[in-house]
């Protein structure tokens, strides 16, 4: 496939962004002053970028646990998210959300969730609004392997299939729920071979090589757009943190698997890629994440600096 | 089944006809669906066949497979289905038939639709009604006869609706579907095939509003659903000697505290039924409530009919023995009064 600049310094921007939103929470997060618990995303950036790429505004993304990186790639500012997830009344969802309920329908984001594929059903029942509406909205939703064995994934997506819905359904295939190996989870670890068994097609891709990414969510989500049905695509990919900020991840896998993952970082493996091939310059590639990081700064120096939501308000908006 | 005559509701048109409690929720489902285009109804076995509780008869044949949704058996994810399309915008009605089956979809109601409103500082309404038939009837057993909706009252974020009269189905079951709110609509299956006036123009009934069935003076019965009718009977039983007020709750969630704070301070003396166990039931909530804002106008300790902390037994015999009658409640009313 020959590459296009300019996409993929796009795509390279969106992840250095996540990145380094993820490490900034991070650095915040172990300073003690951030309340709750997060997940961050850092070593999967590929796919959130390769996907949305493709989606509008209008259209529907429902997320995970690990979803800051879904967030920011739907198009949510990445002060919104930072001020929500440090509970701050600046933050898109009021300080009431934080890490793992981060809304903002303004964007299409119908949610990071703290039930392990809850989403699904979700994201289809979007992607029925949207066939009852009759336009080309589409709806995609993402999760980990560690959903794919839960009844929400089985009915979230058989119902999808059989009503033909334009739905784009994506595994993150990191190989570990928490500290669970996939291989001890399931004896088919190949969750793209599960679309078949739905009368879809079910696609696995790199979920370290963006622009491969971008090549598979763009032929699903142009099926799903054109009333083609759902598809199931599988990103194998890694976190190369641990499950949540504050475990260590050794536990349950090796130093060695987690190093060997680290080499194939999907933010390096783009930019040498570029790099050696002379379609752009270390200097880009810098500039990019200088800007990202200067994105980043005034992203944690909005929420650090905005208010707390008032206590008096705790009783608001329990109905509509 | 027979069923006593009520009062007529003063404030509504004059104009009625006897309709059956399934025939005014279809008539509700008729006119919403007619009035908004976002309103469509999911469920399995709606479409042609009408429902298993023919609850859907008609419907399908006016409004077609894109709003009239047979689903397969798969109740959470028909609701979750149902959660993400009232996210986006639409008012889906999600029939669980059997109201045991929610036990299936409760992560989608309970953690997903009730929460979402808040969490989202208020950006996001989630108006899905969740329709199911509950209790016993007919020795169904323990899966297809029980009356979960206490365990829905006690979820910030969901309205929960009991009718116990075709009027009351149809005026609350529009009004939950105009609600922008998720709210769980229970209708109860012997009540199905009841008649009882309906108004014939449009109209709708408020959430949390108690109605007093039956007024009376020296204690107050009060209940939903099915157990309305059981109370009634009760009262019946009662009288002469004992002058009984029954009070329709109607929503369990809003509940309409006033009216039945008021009827208490009148009689003094209060008895609630519930089809289902005591502990931790929709019963034991009044009770504690009527104990802190009246306790000062009761005159005997607050008295609870509910059914027997049993699984639903098979055999007819046994399940009469677990469930609330007129008998028992009239026996609890005689032992409050001496």
């Amino acid at each position: 496939m020959a590459v296009d600049k300019e996409l993929a310094l796009a795509l390279y921007r969106i992840m250095t962004e996540i990145r380094q939103l993820e490490l900034k929470l991070q650095e915040v997060y172990r300073s003690g002053v951030m309340p709750g618990f997060i997940h961050l995303y850092v070593g999967e950036e590929a796919v959130a970028a390769g996907v949305c790429a493709h989606l509008r505004r209008s259209d529907y993304v429902t997320s995970t646990h690990r979803g800051h990186g879904h967030a920011f790639a739907k198009g949510i500012p990445a002060r919104e998210i930072f001020a929500e997830i440090w509970g701050k009344a600046t933050g898109c969802c009021g300080g009431r959300g934080g890490s793992m309920h981060i809304y903002a329908p303004e964007y299409g984001f119908l949610g990071t969730n703290g039930i392990v594929a809850a989403g699904i059903p979700i994201g289809a029942g979007a992607a029925l609004a949207a066939s009852l509406e009759g336009g080309d909205r589409v709806a995609v939703s993402f999760f980990g392997d560690g959903a794919v064995n839960n009844c929400a994934f089985h009915e979230g997506i058989n119902l999808a299939a059989a009503w033909n819905l334009p739905a784009v359904f994506v595994c993150e295939n990191n190989m570990y729920a928490t500290e669970m190996a996939f291989a001890r989870a399931t004896r088919n670890t190949d969750v793209s071979t599960r679309g078949p068994a739905y009368g879809i097609p079910g696609v696995q891709v790199d979920g370290n090589d963006v622009l491969a990414v971008y090549e598979v969510a763009g032929q699903a989500i142009a099926r799903a757009r054109s009333g083609g049905g759902p598809t199931l695509v599988e990103c194998k990919t890694y976190r190369t943190v641990g499950h949540h900020e504050g475990d260590p991840g050794t536990a349950y896998r090796t130093r060695e698997e987690v190093e060997a993952w680290k080499k194939r970082c999907p933010l390096r493996t783009l930019r040498d890629r570029m790099i050696a091939s002379g379609l752009a310059s270390e200097q880009e590639f810098q500039r990019i994440d200088e800007e990202a990081g200067a994105l980043v700064r005034a992203a944690e120096e909005f929420a650090r600096n905005s208010p707390e939501p008032s206590p008096e308000t705790v009783l608001e908006h329990v109905f509509a | 089944m027979t069923t006593p005559a009520i009062e007529s509701r003063s404030q509504e048109p004059p104009a009625e006809r006897e309709i059956s409690y399934v025939d005014a929720g279809i008539e509700a489902l008729r006119e919403e669906m007619r009035r908004d285009p976002k309103v469509f109804y999911m469920g399995q076995g709606i479409g042609p066949r009408g429902g298993n509780f023919r609850q859907a008869r008609g419907l399908w044949s006016e409004f077609g497979d894109h709003r009239l949704r047979d689903t397969p058996i798969s109740e959470m994810g028909t609701t979750g289905l149902g959660v993400g399309a009232a996210m986006a915008g639409f008012r889906p009605i999600v029939d669980i038939v059997f109201l045991d089956m929610v036990m299936e979809a409760m992560g989608q109601i309970v953690e997903q639709a009730a929460t979402v409103h808040y969490s989202s500082n208020g950006k996001i309404r989630v108006p899905l009604v969740i329709r199911a038939a509950m209790g016993a009837v007919r020795s169904a057993g323990p899966h297809h006869s029980r009356c979960f909706y206490p365990w829905f009252a006690n979820v910030p974020g969901l309205k929960v609706a009991t009718p116990a009269t075709a009027a009351d189905v149809k005026g609350l079951l529009k009004t939950a579907i105009r609600d922008d709110n998720p709210v769980i609509f229970l209708e109860h299956k012997a009540l199905y095939n009841t008649k009882g006036p309906v108004p014939a123009g449009e109209y709708t009934i408020p959430f949390g509003q108690a109605r007093v069935c039956r007024e009376g003076a020296d204690v107050t019965i009060a209940a939903v659903s099915l157990m309305v009718w059981k109370a009634l009977q009760a009262a019946e039983l009662l009288a002469p000697h004992v002058s009984a007020e029954v009070i329709d709750l109607r929503t369990v969630a809003p509940l309409d505290r006033e009216t039945l704070l008021a009827s208490v301070r009148k009689t003094g003396r209060l008895v609630l039924v519930e089809e289902g166990p005591a502990t931790c039931s929709f019963v034991s909530e009044i009770s504690a409530l009527v104990s802190e804002e009246a306790f000062d106008y009761l005159d005997a300790p607050i008295h609870r009919v509910c059914a027997l902390p049993v699984p639903h037994p098979f055999h007819p015999a046994l399940e009469a023995e677990m469930l609330p009658s007129p008998a028992k409640i009239a026996a609890a009313v005689r032992q409050l009064l001496g």
